[in-house]
């Protein structure tokens, strides 16, 4: 593969995003504007939005989740940014990871100096199987989706293979949504801010509420294989090993190098971008992993000129429980087949030697999907400036990765950034 | 054996008729399925036609609760779920299928690496009928 490096540096000087959730009556442009605000406000030395030369925005499908098309246009006017050319990317549940590298480019180009990235979503006006519907259609609607395919079937389908491949245990994806849950309880911007153990005592109290016996689970892998407490959605992906349905959206300010410590005192660096595409889940070399999400941390490794053992924190993908295994060995952080040990063991939790999903995850956080991307980008942000609150990581960490998927690996862009 | 463009529509044409159909490429020899009109490693060669054996191995399945609207349609749901699986045919390529002949009650008895045989599924009335792919596995 040739090595590839920026044209010139980028860095990141703003960022913020909507709380994500359920929010009737809200429209991406409404989460788009909050995101805009906060992500203003995080601009250290000030900003005058009026600087920005254009926009980049990842959505996946409006049009179907909203009626709304042609999308960027409309954001740029409602944060008052028009007539700067605006640009919808639609990569899947990978639009504004693709977004982010999009706006990097213009920018490492020569052509703009500041730039705007957003993602949004907004996916809860839709009942559950027109929801399922519109995600499948990221997928191939002609030979996999009228196999009966749908989103989870397809991860589901993934799990099997591993488990199969590697003896890997049910369990170890259960393990992966326990410690989301657990990280996205310290996130105030997480659509579920519950621990599992949470839950349970949610769902007794409910149960009591409602004049029934309250249910009782020995502990949280108990309730979690509990098929009434966590239905089974496509086996073996239960309820707790699925990302949720979800509304949303993410803004990153973008400025060349030489700009960035005019903006901010703490500066997130693009170090690394690498994207990469693939075709149907059935067609590729292997089933226990993402061929894309390899190429594309090979490109940003390269281009970072690092290797994984650097990385001090990753947002990795966690549409699904087994999409977070497959993440943690696609980005050389374990060997093939290990994935599944290191999160059983802790490894990946804040506390173990490999943090993955500090933030909760799409897991806990919730997955809009076209705005996933650019809100992974907040908890490296964070994190690597010292902001993550209850979550944050001890020993300043100076490396974070992003990892972001689109369909079950069709795409997927990975961003590395540094604290200097 | 068919001068028809090797496109979607042809390749569940043949399906109606209970033929599983993918594409040669006669430079390097490369079966495809679904069927591809361009050989990616020999862009200028024209593809053919072949008829596969039906023949193959489960590489990876779920047993699906919640169903997409097609499916629902079809009379599945949480109560009724159903297998859908990515199988390995004898000719080489993979390609997704309804997978039938498995207990989706047990999902954990499925077992990857099993043997199955082609099977076609019909759907719809009239203008609409059509026809899908499946496989069952054989004991």
């Amino acid at each position: 593969m040739q090595q590839r490096k920026l044209g010139r540096g980028v860095a990141v000087v703003g960022a913020g995003m909507s709380k994500f959730g359920a929010f009737p009556g809200l429209a991406t442009r409404d989460l788009f504007v909050d995101a805009f605000r906060e992500m203003l406000a995080s601009v250290d030395k000030g900003f005058d939005a009026q600087d920005i030369e254009a926009l980049y925005i990842g959505n996946f499908s409006s049009d179907l989740f909203e009626g709304q098309a042609h999308v960027a246009p409309i954001m740029a006017d409602w944060v008052g940014l028009t007539p700067r050319p605006a640009t919808r990317i639609e990569d899947a549940c990978a639009s504004s990871g693709v977004a982010l590298r999009e706006g990097i480019i213009a920018i490492a180009s020569g052509l703009y100096d500041i730039v705007l990235v957003g993602g949004i979503e907004k996916m809860t006006d839709l009942p559950t199987a027109r929801v399922t519907d519109t995600l499948a259609t990221a997928a191939d609607v002609t030979y996999e989706v009228a196999a009966g395919f749908t989103f989870p079937g397809l991860y589901a389908s993934m799990a099997t293979a591993y488990m199969a491949a590697y003896d890997a245990p049910v369990d170890a994806f259960l393990k992966v949504g326990l410690k989301n849950h657990e990280n996205g309880a310290l996130n105030p911007k997480a659509q579920f801010g519950q621990r599992i153990a949470d839950i349970m005592e949610i769902r007794k109290a409910s149960a009591i509420k409602k004049g029934r016996p309250a249910p009782t689970w020995a502990d949280e892998m108990a309730f979690l294989t509990d098929e009434r407490a966590n239905p089974t959605i496509a086996w073996p992906m239960r309820l707790y090993d699925c990302s949720p349905i979800s509304d949303g959206a993410a803004a990153l300010l973008l400025v060349s190098e030489e700009l960035a410590t005019r903006f901010s005192a703490a500066p997130l660096y693009v170090v690394g971008t690498g994207q990469a595409s693939d075709g149907a889940t059935h067609d590729r070399p292997i089933l226990t992993g993402i061929p894309a999400a390899q190429r594309a941390a090979q490109m940003a490794y390269a281009m970072a000129g690092i290797t994984p053992a650097d990385i001090d924190l990753a947002e990795v993908h966690d549409c699904f429980t087994i999409a977070e295994i497959m993440a943690s060995e696609d980005l050389g952080f374990f060997a093939p087949g290990e994935g599944w040990r290191a999160a059983v063991e802790g490894r990946t939790a804040r506390a173990g030697d490999r943090p993955i999903n500090c933030s909760g995850g799409l897991k806990s956080k919730g997955h809009p999907v076209g705005a996933s991307g650019a809100g992974q980008v907040l908890e490296i942000w964070k994190q690597l400036r010292g902001e993550a609150g209850a979550r944050q990581l001890p020993g300043e960490p100076r490396f974070g990765l992003t990892h972001n998927v689109g369909g079950t690996g069709q795409t997927c862009a990975v961003h590395i950034f540094e604290r200097r | 054996m068919s001068e028809q463009a090797f496109t979607g529509t042809a390749f569940y044409g043949f399906l109606k008729e209970h033929q599983l159909m993918g594409s040669r490429c006669p430079q390097c020899g490369a079966i495809y399925a679904p069927p591809r009109p361009l050989c990616p490693a020999c862009p200028e060669a024209e593809m053919e036609w072949v008829e596969l054996s039906g023949a193959g191995k489960l590489a990876s399945y779920s047993v699906i609760a919640i169903a997409p609207t097609a499916m629902l349609e079809a009379g599945y749901d949480r109560k009724n779920p159903y297998c859908s699986g990515v199988v390995a045919l004898a000719e080489g390529p993979r390609i997704s299928a309804q997978i039938l002949g498995v207990d989706v009650a047990h999902p954990q008895s499925i077992q990857i690496g099993a043997s199955v045989k082609v099977a076609f599924i019909e759907r719809g009335e009239g203008e609409a009928q059509k026809t899908f792919l499946a496989f069952e596995v054989v004991s």
